[in-house]
């Protein structure tokens, strides 16, 4: 099995696709966290709103190359409205209280999403086809491979370099950074702390349906899709260091190359090995590997 | 965190109990048999959250590891039921003991989510490991003895299982040992300059919780006769975290007054719609922008408002 270069190739080029798309998730928790210190276990729940809206607007457009790109849209859109009502109302009076506090408040928002989820799009399972232009295999000469994880597989990386350059080059970037290190220090040059948090959380949120959205015609949408994914992105985000971009990068493609690796050699038991390696990494180096430990440790 | 009328109010508590179920339907006393069992889980977390300060959100993992004992040693092993709720109690002790050890190391949120990566390492044991724990399908078929298979019985038996370990957790709470635990919530760097080991006091806090949550495990495995992955799944940890603020965690009796009102109103909305969790999201989250206190906290303020006894709390 593992003497097989197609087979071998095939199995990376899977690692990295669904490392990819566990970025783009993962990517707004952590933007998330590096600024407000909040960690979102309504992220989870976030995703699978992006998965339905994105159904939703399939089914009004059609299966159609239109339909699946304004669904992904109309994803984050959605999602970001939401997040900033969530933000502006409710959120931002937990940022100087006890962690305890917002943990149960995102935990909250959990159970809400269910719910609602369930009640307007109902408890069973659906499966969403594939946008018409990345539908079929392609031929990369060693092997003919899904169109649509090659697509994933390029999304993941422009957004990396995209947001790197948004942080490091805009002066939306240089707040955002700011805020992360110093937010006294940041209110007091006059900058609207408020306003950067707002904005942080509604984008993170925003990445975290686009992220549900895009994996939407890979894997079956129901109400309990939220359930793991939150674990995923919370193991991602620890292997990479709380509130690193390109840890979260890393940390994405460990986690996905474990997991597709794991499952060939380990079986079923490949869901244990992920978290013993989460528990590993907390306890050598809680800060991650991308982390800094002053920065990150209280 | 315990005054003289929490005793009292869980005094007239245990009275009403008692003679419920010479009283109340089957259906009542089945739910007070689910509210002690959950009441004992809350309070048991409430040492590490409302005491010690430390947001746990493994702790179902202790509720999953005591109840899959219960149900291995009772059922496989076919052990008789005194040796195996004790087996299943000491199991989780040291099974706490070993993932304490590297928990009370971490911090703030660095601690919540080690504990609910240990939480969710045992998830994983429990769906996967099919031979002794039924995977999926869960441990179906616990072998309740006879004197304990109707509901009459099995409630007394509750309710004196869950009374002991209710006093033992209050003495250790009033004891030299609580008080240094709310010292190092309080202050954790001026704790230690006073001489208190911090972190293996943490750690006999996290002993100490993780026990008693394996007790409450070997009630619920008998109760609900069987066991099932989801009870160590991370939401099963955010519903006891639930229990101990909605009660209040400031409080001895917090916890135990959030598990009973959370099970009543699930019970209550679960009548007319499936959709309780949407109610208990808001309620929640009312009660941490409005009431961080809990119940308890609400029902303080109003005793003082209206000029009653004097708050004699830590």
């Amino acid at each position: 099995m593992f003497t097989n270069p197609t087979f071998m190739f095939i199995q990376v080029m899977n690692s990295f696709a669904l490392g990819m798309n566990l970025f783009i998730i993962a990517a707004g928790l952590t933007l998330i966290f590096g600024v407000l210190r909040v960690v979102n276990f309504a992220h989870g729940a976030f995703y699978m709103v992006g998965a339905y809206v994105l159904m939703t607007m399939t089914n009004l457009i059609g299966d159609t190359n239109t339909g699946f790109f304004l669904g992904v849209l109309a994803a984050a859109l959605t999602m970001g409205i939401i997040a900033f009502f969530i933000e502006r109302f409710l959120l931002s009076h937990l940022y100087d209280k006890e962690h305890l506090l917002q943990l149960l408040f995102t935990f909250a928002l959990v159970l809400i999403f269910k719910d609602l989820v369930k009640m307007i799009w109902g408890p069973l399972q659906h499966s969403i086809s594939y946008p018409p232009a990345f539908k079929g295999a392609v031929d990369l000469k060693i092997s003919y491979y899904p169109a649509y994880m090659l697509f994933l597989s390029v999304v993941g990386p422009v957004l990396a370099i995209g947001l790197w350059l948004a942080l490091e080059k805009t002066r939306w970037g240089r707040l955002i950074r700011a805020a992360r290190l110093d937010r006294e220090m940041l209110s007091a040059l006059g900058t609207d702390v408020k306003l950067v948090f707002s904005a942080v959380f509604v984008f993170g949120s925003m990445l975290a349906a686009m992220g549900g959205a895009l994996a939407a015609p890979r894997i079956a949408v129901d109400p309990g899709m939220d359930g793991l994914i939150i674990i995923d992105c919370f193991i991602i985000v620890i292997i990479g260091g709380l509130g690193s971009l390109w840890g979260s990068f890393v940390g994405a493609l460990i986690l996905a190359s474990l997991t597709v690796f794991g499952t060939l050699i380990f079986n079923e038991w490949e869901i244990v090995l992920v978290y013993i390696m989460m528990l590993t990494v907390l306890l050598i180096r809680p800060w991650g590997l991308f982390g800094h430990p002053d920065e990150e440790r209280h | 965190m315990t005054n003289r009328f929490q005793i009292y109010v869980l005094l007239v508590a245990f009275a009403l109990l008692l003679i419920l179920p010479f009283i109340g339907s089957r259906y009542s006393v089945e739910l007070a048999t689910q509210i002690l069992i959950f009441g004992l889980l809350a309070t048991s977390l409430n040492i590490l959250v409302g005491y010690l300060g430390a947001a746990s959100f493994g702790h179902a993992a202790f509720f999953a590891i005591g109840g899959y004992a219960c149900a291995y040693f009772l059922t496989t092993l076919g052990w008789p039921l005194v040796v195996s709720m004790i087996g299943a109690v000491l199991l989780t002790a040291l099974a706490s003991l070993v993932i304490g050890f590297f928990c009370v190391r971490l911090n703030e949120i660095y601690f919540s989510m080690l504990t609910l990566a240990f939480s969710m390492l045992v998830w994983a044991v429990a769906l996967k490991w099919k031979p002794v724990t039924g995977g999926d399908d869960g441990f179906v078929g616990v072998a309740v003895p006879e004197y304990l298979s109707n509901y009459f019985t099995f409630f007394l038996f509750t309710l004196g299982v869950v009374t002991i370990s209710m006093i033992v957790l209050m003495i250790i709470g009033n004891s030299t040992m609580g008080r240094v635990f709310i010292a190092i919530r309080e202050n954790q760097t001026r704790a230690s300059f006073l001489g208190v080991n911090v972190r293996r006091m943490r750690l006999i806090a996290f002993v100490i919780a993780g026990t008693f949550a394996g007790i409450a495990g070997t009630l619920l495995a008998l109760y609900v006769r069987g066991m099932y992955p989801e009870t160590a799944f991370w939401s099963q940890s955010g519903h006891i975290l639930i229990m101990v603020l909605l009660g209040g965690m400031h409080a001895f009796i917090g916890p135990f007054l959030g598990a009973s009102a959370l099970t009543l109103l699930e019970v209550t909305i679960g009548q007319y719609t499936e959709y309780w969790q949407v109610f208990v999201g808001v309620i929640l989250v009312i009660v941490v922008l409005a009431a961080p206190e809990g119940i308890f906290g609400l029902v303080r303020s109003v005793t003082k408002r209206l000029g009653g006894q004097k708050d004699d709390d830590a």
